[in-house]
């Protein structure tokens, strides 16, 4: 399932499941959200498998809270289906849909204690003070948050404030929960920890999770498969490693990881032209000769050792300018033959002390052929799907 | 793409969807009722003729071709312009030293300036009839001049209008971003030039909003012009002698529509100012901290002293008075004035009505107002209806009391009408009251409610709770001190109010304020000016009741507010 799922329903909306999807728990078909002239979502797809954990990551904007809210049923679609545990919600009130939320601000009662804010929901189901007694206290000791029961939110700190909402969430036991950028809120060492507790939390309960965040590390930390959004559509969907390895376009190259981009012309078979260089390149595929493409070089990939001056892709560089950021540099380097082309690349501090390297010095490094991606330069609207 | 596009399927609506829909209907019905359906009375009965016959511009054209109506107009105006020109720069000069001055007792300047609020606007016109009226101890002060006058009309208006230009102001001079005056200093600007450069700049649209208010209020004002007005005709006395003394509603309903003027233009220039007036101050700036200066501070605390201690002098005399025998001749004390049973028939029955009026106003007003902000602010589905009620929330801050009052005594009596059961009742005088002050309560209640979590609704959805639960259990707890400030507002409001319920009482339940404007027409002013002293001790214990309330709700009961 590393495709996006575009394809068209011929049985119509509401047809039966084939029994072979039964693994899928969050099924969005052909979803588009309008906000006036602005397209917030534009015709998505998508499945979320049972279990799994999924993370929506795009910039600002690029819809992918909106997804998180349709699911939820706390904005309605202005088209297309959903679908939870394989029944239609589509146009079910949040209430009728079996999912557990935390927002990015929390949303705590501040008026009610940590007890009384994890069982809110629990009351309105008719349970006795004791089962939910007992419930809360299973729950506060799930998230790591025991002993709190008494306390206001405003006495918590902001981890302690996300772990009761997760709690909150978890109360009724639903078979979805969703995670609106749950983290961004805490300060950077809390949040590290967090992303590890509630990673480890959803492995040990299995439950289907849906996160959106617009932090890539975050995301490659912790998504199953991770959801790439720009623009209201879906860009690419995959395991993270895929997304990093094998980018499916520019955007998603950019968005991910850091990505020294050039544009170029083809060439010849296997060769491409950026500027004044003429370098080689493995995965031009079919395309024909003074086509335009842009080609993305991860900073990492620059090689740096045993590279011979005339080797392929081996070019003179000017170290411009060193950025010391603790146990690697981030190198700005300014091609020789080319003084209006930057390649950033990083260089561990190994490499840094055994080649005692300088700013304002001269270096050979080699950009790998077979490192090299390729993307088609944007023609019409909307960039097409690289190698 | 090919995907076929399923047309927007409208959700299916719950049980707790229809109970929403409900109560958003029925807001916007209270709306219309109490709001629109008597101002638009208003609007056609001045087009029609006494037999309820459309004659176009008919009215108008008589309004303005009857002299002494169009010299009340004129007096209104200058009368008007001549009060705003005297208290919007002494509320200026007030506001400056509680703002930016490193002045003593600021609460008390603040607490001493905000008296007149509590009081109906006629107690002031009492006070300056003792000082300066025919057996006033200063007479002599105006060298011949008679207090019974537009000179009455406007002192009085000055007292009265101070605390309103004073609260707009003090918004005003408090949202300075500090870091201009820092950079003026560092650039070594004189004083005189930052002030011209940067003080005023950053609050003219406070001080042409409060320009506007307060012509406002005195051109609509009724009990001011009614008590010391004397033979001096302006536009507010003119509507009641039309509707009252000569049942020429018609004419009433035209005079209506010109007082409705000045308020509209008052309120729409309001509502942008605010807008530019937020836009000035940007998210990162930093509150100017005033610095001590021994001779600005001690000028400041002398001028505010002087201002605030007239104010003061002024409601105290019309107090004094109250409990003295015989003004001037014999000031020993006494209670008589009190005995309301020798000058009016119903005794203390008016005070009566007016606390059950201003409680059930308060009660019923804060409740109405309240769960109308919720469902307008975190409302969900209905956008139209939703977007309908805020419109008409807004509109009363645009009609004076006279013609809300005028409004109503159309509306409620027309022929067609079934709520015509409901005049002259105490019921139908606390829906126009609540009518009347909806918008700076409504307003208060939508400022509280912006500043909670938006996602309580979407949480207490996800967890099955219905709305109408999470906001019992957690939005009004919230909210707390927010309502009980409405309360608390509408039900000194309520109280003195004068202009609106002038036209509606009914013989079983004439009002404490009414009842002030009818002694003082009978010449028992020393009993007006106990009735109205009366009130003030009144709603003053309501503010106090208040403040000790609001420290019993932030201290023991919420619990949760402290870290």
């Amino acid at each position: 399932m590393d495709q996006v799922v575009n394809r068209v329903d011929p049985a119509g909306a509401g047809a039966a499941r084939p029994a072979a999807s039964a693994a899928i728990h969050v099924r969005v078909e052909g979803v588009t959200k309008r906000f006036g002239a602005f397209a917030a979502l534009d015709d998505v797809s998508l499945e979320v498998e049972t279990g799994k954990l999924v993370c929506f990551l795009g910039p600002s904007g690029c819809g992918k809270t909106t997804l998180l809210r349709v699911i939820a049923g706390l904005e309605a679609q202005d088209a297309g289906r959903i679908e939870i545990a394989g029944r239609d919600v589509s146009r079910l009130p949040p209430s009728r849909r079996d999912f557990g939320i935390v927002f990015q601000s929390y949303a705590l009662f501040p008026n009610l204690t940590v007890t009384q804010n994890v069982g809110y929901g629990l009351v309105n189901r008719r349970k006795s003070r004791t089962e939910i007694a007992a419930r809360v206290t299973e729950l506060l000791a799930l998230v790591g948050l025991p002993e709190q029961e008494a306390k206001y939110p405003v006495q918590l700190s902001g981890g302690q404030q996300q772990r009761v909402a997760l709690a909150r969430a978890l109360a009724s036991s639903p078979s979805l929960l969703l995670l609106d950028e749950p983290l961004s809120a805490l300060d950077a060492r809390v949040r590290v920890r967090l992303r590890d507790e509630i990673k480890a939390l959803q492995r040990r309960l299995g439950i289907t999770t849906v996160m959106v965040t617009h932090d890539q590390e975050e995301a490659l930390a912790m998504a199953d498969r991770i959801v790439v959004m720009n623009r209201g559509r879906v860009e690419q969907v995959g395991p993270p490693a895929d997304i990093y390895a094998r980018p499916a376009s520019a955007f998603v190259a950019d968005f991910v990881g850091a990505m020294n981009m050039f544009e170029a012309v083809i060439t010849g078979p296997g060769r491409v032209r950026v500027g004044p260089l003429e370098l080689a390149c493995d995965a031009l595929g079919q395309r024909p000769p003074a086509q335009r493409v842009k080609l993305g070089l991860r900073p990492e990939e620059v090689r740096i050792r045993g590279v011979e001056p005339g080797a392929p892709n081996a070019i003179p560089v000017t170290v411009e300018q060193l950025d010391f950021l603790g146990a690697f540099c981030r190198a700005t380097l300014r091609p020789q033959a080319a003084a209006d082309l930057v390649l950033r690349s990083d260089f561990s501090a190994n490499a840094m002390r055994d080649l005692g390297i300088k700013e304002g010095q001269t270096l050979t490094v080699g950009l790998p052929p077979e490192a090299l991606r390729v993307f088609d330069a944007p023609t019409e609207s909307g960039a097409g799907p690289g190698a | 793409m090919t995907m076929a596009v399923e047309l927007r399927a409208p959700r299916r609506l719950t049980a707790e969807d229809m109970v929403m829909r409900a109560a958003i209907l029925a807001l916007v019905a209270f709306l219309l009722l109490a709001i629109a359906l008597p101002l638009a009375t208003l609007l056609s009965k001045s087009f029609q003729d006494g037999e309820g016959r459309f004659v176009g511009l008919a009215n108008y054209a008589r309004y303005f071709s009857t002299p002494s109506l169009v010299t009340s107009l004129w007096n209104s105006f200058w009368v008007a312009a001549l009060s705003t020109i005297i208290v919007v720069p002494l509320a200026f000069l007030y506001a400056y030293g509680l703002t930016r001055t490193r002045l003593r007792a600021k609460g008390f300047f603040l607490a001493l300036a905000m008296l007149p609020l509590f009081a109906p606007s006629l107690l002031s016109a009492i006070s300056l009839i003792y000082i300066f009226g025919n057996q006033g101890f200063l007479k002599s002060w105006l060298l011949g001049a008679s207090v019974y006058g537009p000179i009455g009309i406007m002192l009085a208006q000055v007292f009265y209008c101070f605390p309103h230009a004073l609260m707009i102001l003090v918004t005003a001079l408090s949202l300075a971003d500090g870091r201009l005056y820092e950079a003026a200093e560092a650039m070594g600007t004189p004083r005189w030039r930052v002030f011209l450069t940067v003080t005023l700049p950053g609050v003219r649209y406070g001080l042409i909003s409060a320009v506007f208010v307060v012509f406002t209020l005195v051109v609509t004002d009724f009990g001011i012009a009614k008590v010391i007005g004397g033979q001096f005709n302006v536009l507010a006395t003119d509507a009641y002698k039309q509707v009252i003394g000569q049942q020429n509603f018609e004419m009433g309903a035209v005079v209506g529509f010109v007082l409705l003027v000045p308020a509209v233009i008052a309120f729409v220039l309001d509502r942008q100012m605010q807008r530019r007036q937020v836009a000035l101050l940007s998210a990162r700036a930093v509150p100017l901290e005033p610095r001590a200066n021994a001779a600005k501070d001690w000028a400041f605390t002398a001028y505010c002293l002087g201002v605030g201690g007239l104010i003061a002098a002024v409601l105290g005399v019309a107090v004094w008075a109250s409990f003295v025998t015989y003004w001037p001749y014999n000031l020993t004390l006494t209670l008589k004035n009190y005995n309301f049973g020798e000058f009016e028939p119903n005794g203390y029955g008016p005070y009566f009505a007016s606390l059950q009026m201003a409680a059930l106003a308060a009660i019923a007003g804060t409740a109405i107002v309240f769960t109308g902000a919720y469902l307008i602010e975190k409302g969900q589905g209905f956008p139209t209806g939703r977007a309908f009620a805020q419109l008409l929330a807004m509109l009363p801050m645009a009609v004076p009391g006279l013609v809300l009052g005028l409004g109503y005594v159309f509306f409620i009596n027309a022929k067609w009408n079934p709520l015509g059961v409901l005049y002259g009742t105490i019921v139908l005088l606390a829906i126009n009251s609540i009518a009347h002050f909806y918008t700076t309560a409504h307003v208060t209640a939508v400022t509280a409610l912006k500043q909670i979590d938006n996602e309580f609704e979407a949480v207490s959805a996800s967890l099955k709770v219905p709305f109408y639960r999470t906001f019992a259990r957690v939005t009004v707890p919230i909210c707390m001190p927010a309502i009980l400030d409405i309360a608390v507002y509408m039900f000194v409001n309520a109280l003195t109010t004068v202009s609106a319920v002038i036209f509606l009482y009914g013989a079983a339940n004439k009002l404490a304020s009414i009842s002030v404007v009818h002694m003082d027409e009978a010449g028992a002013t020393a009993a007006a000016a106990a009735m109205a002293t009366l009130i003030v001790l009144t709603a003053l214990a309501a503010k106090l009741l208040h403040l000790a309330l609001d420290k019993l709700v932030f201290g023991k009961l919420q619990a949760w507010r402290k870290r």
